[in-house]
Parts: C-alpha cells; sequence; structure tokens
C-alpha cells in the first residue's frame, strides 16, 4: 500500500459521507413531485419514502466500508494517534483536527456497523416521514463518527452537541403515543422524553463548555494531543474534572442524571433506542478515557472513590429498580444504568485490567442491548405494546425468537462465552485490585441483572398464551433473523475470543497508562 | 486636513443625508404611488454607502474633525453590517409598504435616516458626536413604531417608546453632563486621561452609570428593557425586524467605544455594572421569554437575552472581549433577520398572525420554512455546529479570560434556559399537528432573506468563522 493512500483523508470521507446521503435524500425530498399545498402524497411518496431508505441504506453500508478500510490501514501495534488530518479552521490554536487510536477506532467501528442495522430495523417499522427520518439518521451517523474521531477539543464538543439536534427529532416526531402533564404543560410523553433528553444533556455539557475554555485560555489551543501533555495546576484540576464529568456523567448515564435515559427509551422508535443504547452512550465513557484520565489524573484519582460509589449505587439500586419494571423497554434502559455502572467503576480504578474490561463492556453493551432493543421492537410491531404483562408463551409461537431473546438475555446477564462476561470480569478484576469493597458490591450487579433479565424472559417467553393476539402472531422473518443473527455472532466471537479485540485498545491503554503514570509521579 | 479632505472620509453619511434628503423631496413630488422607486433608491443608497465604507478613501489619522468621530476598523465593521442590514430590511418590508396599509414612500427613508444616524453612533468618539447619533437614530426610529397610524397598538407602542426613549436620553445627557463637568472635555480620549489620572473621582462614576443606563436602555438590557416587548408586539413586523436587529449593533457598538476608549483606567468600578446588567438581561430573555404565546414578544424577550451574553463580552473590558462582541452581534443581525423574515411568512388569507401556536405541524405544511426557522432558532439556542453557538463560545471565552468564570457559568446556565422556549416552537413545529398552512407567496426578499440567514448559521459561518474572527479582531484592535 502507498502512502499516497494511506495518507487520503479517509476519517473525513468517513465521517461526512452519511451526510452527503443525507443530502441526496433532501435532493429526492426536493424534486418529488408535490400537489398544490406542496405535500408529496400518493405514488410520489411511495417512491420518494423507497428510494430514501435504499440511500440510506447504501451510505450507511458505503460508512461502513469505508470503516472497514480505514481499520485496514490502522496498525494496532501502535497506540498513538494514526491517520491524523489536520486542516487550518479557526485559527488561534482551534483547528480541524482527526485521528483515531486504539480506543477510538473500535468505537467508530461499532458507530458504522450499528446504523445500517439501525436503517434495516426502521424499513416497515417507520410508516410516516420515512424521507424526513432517514436523513436525521445519517446526521446523527456523521456527529457520532466525528465524535470518536475529533482530535481537538472543540471540534469533539461540536460534533457531541450536535448529536442533541437529530436524537431529539427522533425521539420527538417518531417517538410513542401517550401523554403526560408536566410543569403545568400537558404534553406527549414523547415530546416530555425529548425535552429531557435534550436539557439534561445541554446542561451537563454547558459546564464542559466553560471547562474548555478555561482550558483554551491557559493552554492557548484546544489540540487533544496537546492538552493531555498540558500539566493542567492540580487545584484547577478539580474544578475541570467535575465540568468534564458532568457532562460524561449525564451522558453515560450515571446514577442520579441517569432519569431521561429510561424515558428517552421508552419514547423513541426501535432504531433510535438502539442508537441510542449501543452509541451514544458510550460518548461518555469515552470522554472519560479521552479527556478526564489523562488530562486531569489527579483529580481523577483524588475524586475515584465518588466515582466508585456513584456506580456501585447504579449498579445495585438501578438493578433493583429494574426488577419493578413493568415496560420492556425501561427494564432494558435500567440496565442498561447498571452495566455503565460496571464501565465507570472499570474505568477509574486506573489500572489496566479496569480500563480494558470497561472498553469492552462498552463495546460488548452495544451488541447485546442494541440487540436487545431490536428485539423488544420486534413483538412491538407485531403488538404494539411494551408491556411486560401483555405477553406470555411466545415460545409456542416464535420458537426461533424465543432462542434469539435468551442468548441475548443471557448475554446481559453475564453468562461466560459471551461478550458480557468478559467486560465485566475484567472491570470487577480490575476494582478488585484496588479495594476488594468494590467488587464485592459490584459482584450484587450480576447477581441482581440475572434477577430482572431472567424475570423479563420467563414472563414473556414462557407460561401460557395470556393474550388471544397472541395466538397468530409470526416468528421473526428474515430481515430480523439476519440483524440478530449477525449481532449473535460478534457476541458469542468476543466473549469466546477476545484476545484481538484487547489487542487494539491494549497498546493505547497502555499509553495512557504511562501518560497518567508519569503525571501522577510527577505530582507527588 | 483640510475641510474638504476630511470630508471625504465621510462620503458614506454624506451620501446617505443628502440622497435621503432627494429621495424625500422626489416622493413630496411624485406623491405615495413612487413608493416602489423610492424603495429601490433607498436600498440603492444604502449600497452606495456600503461600498464607499469599504472601499472609499481612509483617514491616516482615524480621528476627524478634532477627534468628534473615528474613522477607524471599528466603525467600519459595525457599519458594514448596519448597512447591509438596514437594506435587507427595506426589501422585506416590500409586503407591508405595498400592502395593506397603503403606500407611504417616508418609509424607506425612515430607514435610511435611522442607518444614518446608527452610521454616526458607531463613529462618535465624543460626548456630543454621540447624543447626536444617538437621537438622531432615535427619532426616526420612534416615528418606524408608530408609522401604522391607524392601528391603536402600533401608535401606542411609537408613544411608548417615545416616552421612554426621552427619559433614557435624559439620562445619557445627564450623564454626559456630569461626565464632562468632572473631566472638563467631552472628547473620549480627555475623559480617559482624566479617569486614569485621578483617583476617587465619584463624580465621573456617577456620570458613567447614568450613560451606562442611557445605553442599556438603547440596546434594551435589563432591567432598561420594559419597553421592547410592547414595542415589538405593537410596531408592525418589518418595523420589529428591522429594531431588533441594526439598532441593537449600532448601540452595542457604541457602548463598547464610549467604555473602553473613555473609561478603561476604571475598568474595576464599571465591569460588575455592566455584568450585573449582562446577568439581569440573561435572566429576564430566558424566563420571561417561556410564558410567551405571541412570537414578537417572544423575539423581544430573546433579543434582552442576547444583549446580555454580548455584554457578557463586553464585561471582560479586553480587546478578545469587544470582538467576541462584534462575533455575538454580527451573528444576531444576521440570525435575527432571518428570524423575522419567517415571521414575516406567516401570513394567511392576507393578514399576518403572530402566535407560537400558529406554527404547529409546520413541517407537514410547509418543510422549507420549517427547516429554515428549525436551523435559525437551534442557532439562536446556542447549539453547535450552527453559528450562534460560536458566538456564545467567544463571549464566555472572552470572560474566562478575564477571570470571569462565574459570569460565563451563569451565562450558559441562563443559555440553558432559554433553550427550553427556543425548543418549545421547534416542538410545535415538528410533533404537533398541522395548524391551516401559510400563504405560500411570500415574495423573493423574504426568502432571499430567510435562506440567506440560514445558510449563514449552516454551513457558511461553521466554516468560515475564522474569517470573522480575524476581522473581529481587527476591529476590536482599533479601540485599544
Amino acid at each position: 500500500m502507498t502512502e499516497s493512500f494511506a495518507s487520503q483523508p479517509w476519517l473525513t470521507m468517513m465521517t461526512f459521507a452519511p451526510l452527503v446521503g443525507a443530502l441526496f435524500i433532501m435532493a429526492a425530498r426536493v424534486v418529488a413531485k408535490k400537489d398544490n399545498d406542496g405535500a408529496i402524497v400518493g405514488a410520489a411518496l411511495e417512491q420518494l419514502d423507497r428510494s430514501a431508505k435504499i440511500i440510506a441504506l447504501a451510505f450507511t453500508v458505503g460508512t461502513f466500508a469505508i470503516s472497514l478500510g480505514v481499520y485496514a490501514l490502522f496498525d494496532p501495534s501502535n497506540g498513538g494517534f494514526q491517520l491524523v488530518e489536520q486542516y487550518a479552521w479557526i485559527g488561534g490554536g482551534v483547528s480541524y483536527k482527526m485521528g483515531v487510536d486504539g480506543i477510538s477506532i473500535l468505537f467508530v467501528l461499532l458507530t458504522t456497523f450499528i446504523m445500517p442495522i439501525c436503517i434495516l430495523a426502521s424499513w416497515d417499522a417507520i410508516k410516516n416521514r420515512v424521507a424526513d427520518y432517514m436523513i436525521a439518521f445519517l446526521v446523527l451517523e456523521t456527529l457520532m463518527i466525528g465524535v470518536f474521531c475529533a482530535l481537538d477539543l472543540f471540534l469533539f464538543y461540536i460534533f457531541f452537541e450536535g448529536s442533541l439536534i437529530p436524537m431529539f427529532l427522533i425521539i420527538g416526531v417518531w417517538g410513542s403515543k401517550g401523554t403526560k402533564a408536566f410543569a403545568g404543560f400537558e404534553m406527549p410523553s414523547k415530546v416530555y422524553a425529548a425535552l429531557k433528553f435534550f436539557l439534561y444533556t445541554l446542561v451537563g455539557s454547558l459546564l464542559l463548555l466553560i471547562a474548555m475554555a478555561w482550558m483554551y485560555a491557559t493552554a492557548g489551543t484546544t489540540d487533544i494531543v496537546a492538552l493531555q501533555q498540558f500539566d493542567f495546576p492540580v487545584g484547577a484540576q478539580k474544578w475541570l474534572w467535575f465540568a468534564f464529568f458532568a457532562s460524561f456523567a449525564v451522558k453515560m448515564p450515571m446514577w442520579p442524571v441517569h432519569t431521561w435515559l429510561p424515558d428517552a427509551h421508552v419514547q423513541a422508535p426501535t432504531a433510535g433506542s438502539v442508537v441510542l443504547a449501543a452509541i451514544l452512550l458510550k460518548m461518555g465513557g469515552y470522554g472519560f478515557l479521552r479527556f478526564s484520565l489523562p488530562m486531569f489524573p489527579d483529580a481523577s484519582m483524588d475524586f475515584s472513590p465518588i466515582v466508585f460509589a456513584l456506580s456501585i449505587v447504579a449498579i445495585i439500586y438501578t438493578s433493583l429498580v429494574a426488577l419493578a419494571q413493568e415496560d420492556m423497554k425501561k427494564l432494558i434502559a435500567y440496565s442498561s444504568v447498571a452495566h455503565m455502572g460496571f464501565v465507570t467503576m472499570g474505568i477509574f480504578t486506573g489500572t489496566k485490567q479496569g480500563i480494558e474490561g470497561g472498553l469492552f463492556q462498552m463495546l460488548s453493551h452495544g451488541f447485546i442491548s442494541g440487540a436487545l432493543f431490536l428485539c423488544v421492537g420486534v413483538v412491538y410491531d407485531r403488538m404494539h405494546t411494551r408491556e411486560i404483562a401483555a405477553y406470555g408463551g411466545l415460545v409456542h409461537r416464535m420458537p426461533l425468537y424465543a432462542f434469539l431473546f435468551l442468548f441475548f438475555t443471557l448475554g446481559n446477564v453475564g453468562l461466560p462465552g459471551t461478550s458480557g462476561f468478559v467486560g465485566e470480569i475484567l472491570a470487577m478484576t480490575g476494582a478488585f485490585k484496588v479495594n476488594s469493597w468494590i467488587a464485592f458490591f459490584a459482584a450484587f450487579g450480576v447477581i441482581l441483572s440475572a434477577a430482572y433479565a431472567l424475570r423479563l424472559y420467563r414472563q414473556v417467553i414462557y407460561g401460557t398464551i395470556v393474550n388471544e393476539a397472541l395466538e397468530t402472531i409470526p416468528d421473526v422473518d428474515t430481515r430480523e433473523l439476519g440483524m440478530l443473527a449477525v449481532l449473535m455472532a460478534f457476541a458469542l466471537y468476543l466473549g469466546f475470543n477476545p484476545g484481538p479485540a484487547l489487542s487494539v485498545f491494549s497498546p493505547s491503554v497502555d499509553i495512557l497508562m504511562n501518560n497518567m503514570g508519569a503525571a501522577l509521579g510527577s505530582g507527588l | 486636513m483640510g475641510i474638504f479632505e476630511t470630508l471625504t472620509f465621510t462620503l458614506p453619511e454624506l451620501a446617505l443625508a443628502i440622497g435621503s434628503m432627494a429621495l424625500l423631496i422626489t416622493g413630496v413630488l411624485l406623491g405615495d404611488k413612487s413608493t416602489p422607486q423610492i424603495s429601490y433608491g433607498c436600498v440603492g443608497l444604502l449600497i452606495i454607502a456600503l461600498v464607499l465604507t469599504i472601499a472609499g478613501p481612509a483617514p491616516q489619522n482615524p480621528s476627524i474633525f478634532d477627534g468628534a468621530f473615528q474613522i477607524d476598523a471599528f466603525a467600519t465593521f459595525a457599519k458594514v453590517i448596519i448597512f447591509a442590514a438596514a437594506a435587507i430590511a427595506i426589501l422585506m418590508s416590500h409586503n407591508f409598504v405595498e400592502g395593506e396599509h397603503g403606500r407611504h414612500f417616508e418609509y424607506p427613508v425612515l430607514i435610511v435616516l435611522a442607518a444614518f444616524g446608527m452610521s454616526l453612533m458607531v463613529s462618535a468618539s465624543d460626548l456630543i458626536s454621540l447624543y447626536m447619533g444617538v437621537e438622531t437614530q432615535s427619532l426616526a426610529l420612534y416615528i418606524l413604531a408608530s408609522f401604522n397610524r391607524d392601528s391603536r397598538r402600533s401608535t401606542e407602542a411609537g408613544l411608548k417608546y417615545f416616552v421612554l426613549g426621552a427619559l433614557s436620553s435624559g439620562l445619557l445627557l445627564y450623564g454626559a453632563s456630569l461626565v464632562y463637568g468632572f473631566s472638563g472635555s467631552t472628547s473620549f480620549e480627555e475623559i480617559a486621561r482624566v479617569a486614569a489620572a485621578e483617583e476617587d473621582n465619584v463624580g465621573l462614576i456617577i456620570g458613567l452609570v447614568f450613560l451606562i443606563s442611557g445605553l442599556a436602555f438603547k440596546i434594551s438590557a435589563a432591567p432598561f428593557h420594559m419597553w421592547t416587548p410592547d414595542v415589538y408586539e405593537g410596531a408592525p413586523t418589518p418595523v420589529t425586524a428591522f429594531f431588533a436587529a441594526a439598532p441593537k449593533l449600532a448601540g452595542m457598538a457604541l457602548f463598547a467605544r464610549a467604555l473602553t476608549v473613555s473609561f478603561p483606567g476604571v475598568l474595576q468600578d464599571w465591569q460588575p455594572v455592566v455584568a450585573m446588567i449582562a446577568i439581569a438581561s440573561m435572566v429576564v430573555g430566558a424566563f420571561s421569554a417561556i410564558a410567551q404565546t405571541n412570537i414578537k414578544r417572544l423575539m423581544a424577550y430573546s433579543s434582552i437575552g442576547h444583549m446580555g451574553y454580548a455584554l457578557v463580552g463586553l464585561a471582560a473590558g479586553t480587546a478578545q472581549g469587544v470582538s467576541a462582541v462584534l462575533i455575538y452581534m454580527s451573528i444576531y443581525v444576521a440570525m435575527t433577520i432571518g428570524a423575522f423574515a419567517c415571521i414575516l411568512m406567516m401570513r394567511r388569507r392576507g393578514g399576518m398572525t403572530e402566535s407560537i401556536e400558529d406554527l404547529s405541524g409546520l413541517t407537514k405544511t410547509n418543510m422549507p420554512l420549517a427547516v429554515i426557522l428549525t436551523v435559525l432558532l437551534f442557532s439562536l439556542a446556542g447549539v453547535p455546529p450552527l453559528a450562534g453557538f460560536f458566538g456564545k463560545w467567544y463571549v464566555f471565552l472572552a470572560a474566562v479570560q478575564a477571570d470571569l468564570v462565574w459570569l460565563a457559568v451563569i451565562g450558559v446556565l441562563a443559555s440553558a434556559v432559554s433553550a427550553f422556549y427556543y425548543l418549545r416552537i421547534v416542538w410545535f413545529m415538528w410533533f404537533d399537528e398541522p395548524a391551516p398552512a401559510f400563504e405560500r407567496d411570500a415574495g423573493p426578499s423574504l426568502r432571499f432573506a430567510a435562506w440567506g440567514s440560514a445558510l449563514l448559521m449552516f454551513p457558511v459561518l461553521t466554516v468560515f468563522i475564522g474569517s470573522l474572527r480575524q476581522v473581529a479582531e481587527n476591529a476590536a484592535a482599533a479601540l485599544f
């Protein structure tokens, strides 16, 4: 492979390819035949919807292909940033800089991999305003890839915050029905969920904005590499750490700022939930690893007991809350919070096992929770309810579905052989090294996760058929089977053979640990 | 410098002053039927002034007329935006001057006269020329506010604006006379010398506070904002569109020059005052807008909030702060023009509608308008990657650089609150069932203004924000 081939702006192409797809759909929307009121109806609408779906699928698959190319160009033995691109943009230390290392490349792949699945999951489920829906998803993909590729804090912030806009619209426009009274307004619950999602995240990240301004004023640059090397005074680190923590903890989400997540998950369309669980939540964990640990190592270690406490509460408390849920999506949402508790616990141990465990858990959660939301989507599309009590005895009518759902339920529990196990055990090992009590309490989460996940499975799949409508429910079709089987393959592969994934991020984690060690050493 | 040579530096102002008189006379001779021609003449006049501002002769020493005016990069920056905004405002009023209220050729001429006053304001570097500029602008604006003289709301708005405006002019004059009395000069530079030399100059500071109050009124910063919602709501919408954009920039530029040039040595005295006004404006803007149902009132509170953010940059009192103010205000002017272009397109069966509920389900009835308005609203809320975010970033950055982190924190919290009411409009447009559709024949100028503004917010300024920053920094450097 020649130098010039590798030095093409691959990351930029990958990041903005979905946006190009969105522009195509917009163009198709503009040229579509309209009636006198300017509305697209009838055959023209059908044609537009179909072409929007095809364009969206083509571009997400194309983006995945580019990301595989990027992965091929990526050298896993090198822990530093690769494929770096830098262009002048604002000036004064703020530039357009992209690059990937072992930590981000896997998140990029996860994103580009999950997106075609999301488009497929929406193929028949979304009936109204399909073109707009596809545009929103493609824009969202650009922003998500941008978050993981940005090597400039300012650029990162733009992608990070920008992702609120399409997600806000996805939840609000294509969310489910129902109303909710809030602060004197009677509003649809999807609007409530969309607003809550937007405002929670916004408040968190605005503090990050101030911290970023302070760092820029102090260091004179927003280049992530330069900032990681910059020694911020220990006193200031505490404030900066807190500001970054506020932002990422909301995104993650950590207890007690997790309450937006169940609402958002419940209201979002299936694909929206998948993106939210599989990718958007990971931005928080990615942020901890990219910013909090390397830039504020002293504060990270000083505050780690707080993080451990919050993580333990998240693991135990939200697991208990999950036990009491009546709504399938809400149950999985709470279980996500619990699983993210393992991630934050692992990351802030500052040990190699802990960090790698956190990373692995995030990857695995991307596949497994995404798949679980797809599973809920499968029955929701057929029955239009997510209430656990409305189901029962599905195994008699949907044997294949019962098998797939069982696999992902067990993956969620962390059964050895699935990817869920590797992440949890590594994170717990890391925690055990720091303080065995933390690991002790975290272990309750594993037990509780079995309790709520198996309860859900038993009630939905086993027993007698409680509902007449369930008598004729068809099993998964080829499209659904295909999506779930691919996810299952990945979860199994990562479970039995975690080595390759670990070896990709291991060099980068080593660099991170060395930098932290050096900074902490010099601080002593 | 001879008088004629000096006059060549004021060619833009001369063109506006003489040209508008000529057009006024023409209008009187030809009657109201000449309104379209007069309108285009006014737009042409503003374009000539704009070209002269950029390409006309520039003095070696920016100070002309014995220091009464400064022709520097700062003034040029502000003038370019003011003239452009005024020209677009005239074009956007096409339906208004041609439509339901009969033709009135004075309307475009008054906008030109206001622009003339604003261009004096941004150049003024003497208390007398400052007052002259402010009053020239205000007089034209008072008449514009009550232009729809058959409407009670419009005349009420004009009267309210006039009475309160006169009060604020009084405050301004009182402050100016105190400053003159204690410093012995009306020239900004001379005042700066005296203010820096003497310690504990209480009289000067009191005068300064009055000056600040008067100027805060002109830019409708809290707690001097009471007139804004009523005037915005009562005045004809095209007039409101003009009010909300250019005069705010002119007032803010004058504010910045008056404070940073005349009182740089007493920063510690005026910084808290400006910071308090900024906080009050941000908070009033954020919380009062939530309950509004009329979109013009909502825009009024939104503009109060935006003045607060811009003042955060001014409170920093540094060159970065002033350049942040300029960046913020230019983005604000572009956003506001676009937003009002959208509001002007809210027409049903010939009548304007002003309620937020009328926007319900707009994405189903008029997608292009909904997309434009969504972009502008997210930009007003300051969500990246739209340009409004960059404006906020620079003012908060300036505040942080000047060790005013607490002010920046209050600013971001206020902007989180204000995000709610912008999102509320987005939610009406995207999530709700449609209200009856608007008429679709908006006319080219409104469409141009709306699309242009939305495209500026994204992607043009997102990509080229560096250039704007460069120009604004050069402009701000002229004051320091």
